[in-house]
């Protein structure tokens, strides 16, 4: 394999790899995203693979499987190129008629086309689809589309042009400049801009730096990283390399999540063919630049997520964070100056060097540049992986990408911003979504987790879960968020469990604001934002709980009891076999009932009641 | 019950390591992941290997949630509790696996097979409520399917000496 040494060579590996792959060329992807494997795409490109075989079209067609498309909802997803075609839902059974049909005839199985949930239309072509049309995608732009252990696709996408320019024609402080003037926010949650954290880290004394990238993707409810690192690593490695000459450093690490193996292998793989082709390693591009990343994985510690203690992590200590008077960037790892950012952000800076910080910068809102991913989950129709530019109303996301609520039930509110956000009511629904919109509302925008909630879903239920969440979390160094965290678990649970009373709320308000103060670090400085943020938009559910002993959603479980409702009840007995405390009685065909006092609330009755018949009140 | 134990393999990964202490980490999660935890034996020997106090090595030992200090049953349950699991019932899957293994999340069955855990997020939010059995995902996962992947795991009439409710 040749070594790259200048940016001629690079375009014309790029085009011998275009030759090679024959534009226009026959292709099926399968998507190997987490949530399309769950689902069983392994067997489908399996299947897919035999059949081509079978059918004679072995070498005449490329099946490829690649990193996630984002349409979780509808996976295993399948696309065939060039026509775009794209197929939901599909089955190992389906892969001989897809290569029958499809590959060899040309015809589109309707079977396994999307279906427009309003105008019942299918639509066989990927980028017509709603969920895919109002989405601008940069740090997303090949996921989907390349297969991720495969560098030669990557550079064929124009993959590594970006660090050729880069390192032969611009000067470190040229690149500052230019992300600087794109405008390019931290995409890890706190929104901290890119430019001037590098700026700092390379005017920053004492000799050798680090680049960090932060891939401990901790937030519950957010897995953008994951699916970059899994379905893009090039772009993670490249943002990183041109980060390293602008910063002057020749050693970077990347941590990543211990629950995310499929990265860790894919970025593995990837390092490996970047040192093959000379874009790591001494002397890149012939700049006398020498740079190497190495990979750490987290230990399963959500505060790792912050920059001071992934770096003692990283070092091989307990992830405890420090004061921050002195600044990473000045004294980070191993007190050297070090800058960290984001997988998303990195991934987003190749991009910006292609194409120029204008080209980003007219993209987004004043404050908040670019595209924003958000993993959109909850109680919404198509869940999944979304990229937006900045400043686009929630109403959107939800109901013109996300397609709605699910069962066309009410929209409560949603949670953006992890255990540091908060959540965001209907009230607000036509707010623009960026950084300083998100914060002013009470939330925050966090590593961009958007978890969309109904009536269903209990306000006071998702603070204790998010407060639970932080106590677990705490690394314990703080008093105040060691013992106030507790302490307010603890409060939130007698809410919930009936024994609030009327000192409960001032009391929580009170601990809040010593949380908020006595804490070194975003942990503890943000963990009252769920409660606080709930309380602000939703107190009347906090006072049903309290003075009531209501829970209005039917969510907690001491304030409710499941029972039957005769008139829709059929008799199945199909909660009766279920029930384990054999709480249910009544006779075949006829309505059921509960009897409470054996009932544990375990819910399975709900559960498996096809017609409804179970209420919880 | 004091069984010598072999720890050829505990040296073998430092060494993989070039005994460097800012690998300490990595070298845990890989003993974590040949012994299903962290025998008392190797955390000596790496601490002594390593160069590092004794107390240090724990102090990671126990900090980090993917380290245990008590042997790990065969097959690890971890049922997701992110923030899209949990509005989809993720507790209440929690609860029942509970009463069905006879053991508390974090705990391990008394035949040695399951250790039942609970996770901040697979990140794999669109099949909520999500459960994860070793590396196979279960996605949607309703209350009466948890019986049935305990029985793909724990055949019926094998180690039956847990639980007696």
């Amino acid at each position: 394999m040749e070594t790259i040494k200048t940016l001629p060579e690079l375009e014309k590996l790029r085009k011998n790899i275009l030759a090679e792959l024959k534009p226009g060329h026959p292709e099926i992807t399968v998507c190997g995203g987490t949530g399309c494997l769950s689902n069983g795409s392994e067997q489908v490109a399996e299947a897919l693979a035999e059949e081509m075989k079978k059918q004679g079209l072995d070498g005449k067609v490329t099946l490829k499987k690649t990193g996630c498309h984002g349409f979780c909802e509808r996976g295993p997803l399948v696309t065939i190129h060039p026509q775009d075609i794209f197929y939901q839902r599909v089955g190992f059974k389906d892969a001989a008629e897809i290569v029958g049909e499809t590959l060899v005839k040309g015809a589109t199985i309707d079977r396994l086309l999307y279906e427009d949930p309003q105008s019942k239309a299918k639509i066989s072509r990927h980028d017509e689809i709603p969920f895919y049309k109002h989405q601008v995608r940069i740090a997303l732009r090949n996921n989907g589309r390349i297969d991720p252990t495969n560098i030669r696709e990557y550079i064929a996408k124009g993959g590594y042009a970006a660090l050729g320019k880069a390192l032969t024609s611009m000067t470190p402080e040229g690149i500052i400049d230019t992300v600087e003037k794109a405008g390019l926010r931290g995409r890890g949650g706190g929104g901290f801009p890119a430019g001037r954290k590098w700026r700092s880290c390379r005017e920053a004394h004492g000799d050798g730096r680090y680049v960090v990238c932060n891939g401990d993707e901790g937030d519950p409810g957010a897995f953008m990283d994951r699916s970059i690192m899994e379905g893009d690593p090039h772009s993670v490695i490249e943002g990183m390399i041109i980060g390293a000459f602008a910063i002057g450093s020749n050693q970077g690490y990347i941590y990543v999540r211990n629950e995310y193996p499929l990265a860790v292998k894919h970025l593995n793989i990837a390092l490996d063919q970047c040192r093959a082709y000379g874009f790591l390693g001494k002397n890149i591009f012939n700049s006398g630049f020498d740079f190497d990343i190495r990979i750490n994985r987290g230990g399963g510690a959500f505060v790792c997520g912050e920059s001071s203690a992934l770096m003692a992590s990283l070092e091989g200590r307990a992830g405890e964070p420090r004061a921050k008077y002195i600044h990473t960037v000045e004294r980070g790892l191993w007190d050297k100056p070090t800058n960290l950012n984001n997988v998303e952000t990195w991934a987003n800076v190749p991009e910006i060097i292609n194409r120029g910080a204008n080209w980003f910068a007219s993209l987004g809102t004043k404050g908040s540049k670019g595209t924003k991913v958000f993993s959109l989950v909850g109680k919404v129709k198509n869940t999944g992986l979304v990229e937006v530019p900045m400043g686009i109303t929630l109403r959107d996301i939800i109901f013109k990408v996300g397609g709605g609520m699910l069962k066309d039930k009410e929209f409560k509110a949603v949670q953006t911003g992890g255990p540091s956000g908060g959540c965001i009511p209907k009230s607000l629904i036509d707010m623009p979504v960026d950084f300083d919109e998100l914060t002013k509302a009470g939330s925050m925008m966090g590593s961009g987790g958007m978890i969309v909630m109904d009536e269903s879903d209990c306000m006071v239920d998702v603070a204790k879960y998010f407060t639970k969440f932080l106590e677990e979390e705490s690394c314990g160094k703080c008093v105040p968020c060691r013992e106030g965290v507790r302490r307010m678990k603890e409060i939130l649970i007698d809410i919930t469990e009936g024994r609030g009373t009327e000192e409960s709320i001032p009391l929580i308000e009170e601990l809040a604001e010593t949380i908020t103060w006595g804490s070194l670090c975003a942990l503890g400085g943000t963990a009252a934002n769920p409660v606080l943020s709930t309380l602000r938009y939703f107190r009347d559910e906090y006072e049903a709980h309290i003075k009531e002993k209501r829970c209005p959603a039917g969510v907690c479980k001491e304030l409710i009891t499941y029972t039957i409702l005769e008139e829709l009840c059929t008799g199945c007995h199909r909660c009766f076999r279920e029930c384990p405390q054999k709480a249910v009685s009544g006779e075949a065909k006829k309505p059921h009932t509960i009897d409470p006092a054996k009932c544990i609330k375990c819910g399975i009755c709900y559960d498996v009641c096809k017609f409804d018949a179970v209420a919880k009140k | 019950m004091e069984k010598k134990m072999d720890l050829n393999k505990v040296n073998e990964i430092i060494n993989k390591y070039n005994g460097e202490k800012n690998w300490l980490i990595a070298i845990f999660q890989d003993v974590q992941a040949e012994y299903r935890y962290l025998p008392k034996e190797a955390i000596g020997l790496v601490a002594n290997r390593l160069k590092i106090p004794l107390t240090q090595a724990y102090a990671v030992a126990t900090f980090y949630k993917s380290f245990s200090l008590v042997p790990r049953g065969e097959h690890e349950i971890h049922v997701c509790l992110g923030t899209a699991c949990h509005l989809r019932g993720g507790q209440r899957l929690v609860e029942n696996f509970e009463r069905t293994l006879a053991v508390k999340a974090g705990e391990t069955t008394k035949d040695m097979k399951f250790t039942l855990e609970t996770v901040n997020c697979l990140g794999a939010c669109a099949l909520a409520p999500l459960v994860r059995v070793d590396q196979k995902n279960y996605g949607k996962v309703t209350a009466d399917q948890i019986q049935k992947i305990v029985k793909e795991y724990r055949p019926d009439g094998e180690g039956k000496s847990h639980g007696n409710d």
